[in-house]
């Protein structure tokens, strides 16, 4: 730090010798103020910056258009009805005067395993062809392009979200989620049916 | 004789290199730091698989809990051709100094009328005008979100000059919802945007593992 070189000792030893000696001059300049100073900034900067963009998740909704009166094919077809309280209910195939409504939740022993169950060919399928790939080192945009179509076939499991009026928007995605987990291709987010209303406040375990 | 003298031990180190280091990522930061925008409300995102990241050049709704609606759309002139179409529709008339403020604000949720004692404001009349404030309305009888929508999209197309030949450096439309707003508000938002043409979106979400069944 701050060096004082006295000057008695060096008078001192100059008179003994005779000579006189320039004064070495130090070449330490006092570096903290600087490094404080580089220090803070460098914080500031580290804790202000947002490292990364939010993730998205992409959504398709099909073209309103009122000349489009096609009936969806349900033959294969799962339909959730998300409610309230965290609460979904579900019925296979299409809506019979008799269908009755199943209760599940969120849970990888609920929703999860019957998406899994229903949906098995398909997972399956895609499960070999992911080993497949790995050993033969298919390209990936490849690899891609067959579980699209293997999501597109006709046995593959394909699901109806609908929801009432207290289902929260985490409900819509954590299902949208689950979906994309249980590598199902076909789903869409239709509006709820009077009947089905009915049915879950009907709903009796 | 002189006596031998033994060299002090000076307590300074040599701080040349740390002190290169740390201008170096001080350096680093500063030139890609992007400041956070100061969000008007807090929205708690739900957590999804999905790594895709948000677009750039992205018009974003926010819905809140309360299924209050914000809405942005970045890029300074954009934002001024918008704010006049917006203003002439709903008859009010919004100055140079007042079309210069709106271009550098973030997020807004209010009426147009609103909107113009809102503009003035300095950051903590702004907050508590949010606390209060109904967000945009978006219901069919008065459905300002969609005129926001498709005027920003008009100034888009105007200041990129016609669709983009990459269909993926196009405007793209994302919607923030809180994990706890009821997806009736949602689901409107959507079909204010589906009744604009517009069918694809990007739901922001936070990341969350992938459980790779």
């Amino acid at each position: 730090m701050a060096q004082i070189q006295s000057n008695e000792q060096d008078s001192g030893k100059g008179g003994k010798h005779g000579k006189v000696r320039a004064k070495k001059q130090s070449t330490h300049i006092d570096m903290t103020p600087m490094v404080d100073l580089a220090f803070l900034l460098l914080t500031f900067f580290m804790l202000t910056t947002t490292f990364g963009k939010p993730k998205t998740m992409e959504i398709n909704m099909p073209v309103k258009d009122p000349t489009n009166t096609v009936k969806n094919e349900v033959n294969n077809a799962l339909t959730f009805l998300l409610s309230g309280d965290d609460k979904i209910y579900w019925y296979y195939g299409e809506l019979k005067p008799d269908t009755k409504l199943t209760l599940t939740d969120y849970s990888t022993q609920g929703i999860r395993k019957l998406l899994l169950d229903r949906n098995k060919q398909a997972v399956d399928e895609i499960k070999t062809l992911r080993e497949n790939a790995l050993k033969t080192k298919m390209a990936d945009t490849t690899l891609k392009r067959m579980e699209v179509d293997i999501k597109g076939k006709k046995y593959a499991l394909m699901v109806l979200v609908k929801t009432d009026d207290k289902a929260k928007y985490k409900n819509v995605i954590n299902v949208l989620d689950e979906l994309n987990i249980c590598l199902i291709g076909k789903y869409a987010l239709v509006d709820l049916d009077m009947r089905e209303y009915d049915l879950i406040k009907t709903f009796q375990p | 004789m002189p006596k031998v003298k033994m060299p002090k031990n000076s307590p300074s180190l040599d701080m040349t290199p740390m002190v290169d280091l740390a201008f170096l990522l001080v350096t680093f930061f500063m030139l890609t730091t992007q400041f956070r925008p100061d969000e008007p409300v807090v929205v708690d995102s739900p957590s999804s698989i999905s790594e895709k990241i948000l677009p750039d050049k992205v018009m974003l709704v926010t819905i809140d809990s309360l299924g209050r609606v914000f809405f942005n759309l970045e890029g300074k002139e954009m934002r001024k051709e918008m704010l006049g179409q917006m203003g002439a529709k709903y008859g009010v008339t919004f100055d140079e100094k007042e079309t210069n403020r709106f271009a550098l604000m973030t997020t807004f949720g209010m009426t147009v009328q609103q909107l113009k004692q809102y503009i003035p404001m300095d950051e903590m009349e702004r907050k508590d005008f949010m606390k209060k404030s109904q967000g945009i309305p978006y219901d069919s009888l008065n459905n300002q979100l969609g005129d926001w929508i498709r005027f920003g999209r008009l100034a888009d197309a105007e200041k990129s000059g016609g669709a983009p030949v990459d269909k993926t450096k196009g405007l793209r439309f994302a919607i923030k919802g809180d994990a706890n707003a009821n997806y009736t508000a949602i689901k409107r938002v959507i079909e204010v945007f589906q009744e604009m043409k517009v069918n694809r979106f990007n739901l922001v979400t936070t990341l969350e593992q992938n459980p790779n069944i």
